[in-house]
């Protein structure tokens, strides 16, 4: 049975998506690629002094995969809205992986500028997939406005704290129907298989990966967690029990 | 002429455009986005659009990130 990921109009056969950030060469990101099965990889714009540019364009355009350009660093959505036109112009893409963040200390998003932000960018034709709070209520906000996508925060980025509120990622995921990634948090292999199991679409990972000491083995057990965590997911799990429930049967038990 | 490019103080000749500042700054011109004072000035307009004194540019280039 077909379960691609179905992701501002385009289909996926991975559900995770890989942020860059962190990454410490062109060889290990080139690595990290292959092993995650990654097909949407995020990217973002600094000024052309403090740049990667071409070399780190070539790497990507040669894994094929989706560019997910972001607006990380910025905190006004006046910003971010800038930040996304010119992202579209040096990328030719109108996706967007919208970040506005309320400060330095813990990055997390300022919703009220990141849903004005969103409204701009939807407005303007962009495929806005923003970086949100793991708050339900703001996630339907920017559902409605028409972002295609939500995705909320496990933890602070680059902490790999996991998910802090599981119950809330699974309340965001009752809210919307556009797909809700996980992003940000995520430490480990269990992280991310738990995101799914709680119905995320997708995960979105980056420090965990690019800082782990070998990334490209942690890449490929991200792989696995997100398709084990899908596949249980879709399986359905047994209702929790206070008491034990025999698995083997009582009927036929001997008199010994 | 004074103008500001990414933060720093430049002189460039009188009667340059957006299109020169860029082709001074990076060898590639793919996968550049340029906003001048403030708005994005879109690849097919770079040559056509002139440097004023004090112009405020950015020049931008891809970096690994989120």
């Amino acid at each position: 049975m077909d379960d691609s990921l179905v992701l501002g109009g385009e289909k996926f056969e991975s559900r995770l998506l890989l942020g860059t950030g962190g990454v410490p060469s062109l060889e290990v990101l080139e690595q990290v690629i292959a092993a995650s099965g990654t097909q949407v990889v995020t990217i973002a714009l600094r000024r052309v002094e403090a740049a990667a540019g071409a070399p780190l364009v070539a790497v990507l355009e040669k894994a094929g995969v989706r560019l997910l350009p972001n607006t990380a660093g910025c905190m006004t959505a006046r910003e971010a809205v800038l930040t996304a036109q010119l992202a579209r112009e040096a990328f030719e893409t109108n996706w967007v992986k919208l970040e506005v963040i309320g400060d330095d200390r813990t990055l997390l998003p300022d919703p009220v500028e990141l849903l004005d932000a969103a409204e701009r960018l939807v407005a303007d034709g962009f495929t806005v997939l923003p970086y949100t709070n793991d708050d339900p209520i703001t996630a339907r906000r920017l559902a409605d406005v028409g972002c295609a996508a939500v995705m909320p925060a496990g933890a602070p980025i680059g902490s790999g704290l996991g998910i802090r509120n599981p119950h809330n990622i699974a309340l965001i995921r009752e809210a919307v129907t556009v797909p809700v990634v996980l992003d940000a948090g995520i430490g480990t292999a269990s992280d991310a298989a738990l995101a799914m199991e709680l119905g995320c679409d997708a995960v979105l990972i980056a420090s965990a990966v690019t800082r782990a000491r070998s990334p490209e083995l942690m890449a490929e057990a991200m792989r696995d967690a997100v398709r084990a965590g899908r596949a249980a997911y879709r399986a359905g799990r047994i209702p929790r029990r206070w008491h034990a429930e025999a698995s083997t049967p009582i009927a036929g038990f001997p008199q010994l | 002429m004074r103008i500001i490019v990414n933060g720093a103080e430049a002189e460039i000749a009188e009667g340059s455009s957006v299109g020169d500042l860029v082709r001074q700054r990076v060898d590639d011109r793919r996968r550049v986005a340029v906003a001048r004072n403030g708005e994005v000035v879109p690849r097919a307009e770079w040559d056509s659009t002139p440097l004023a004194e004090r112009d405020t540019v950015e020049v931008l280039a891809p970096v690994a990130g989120g």
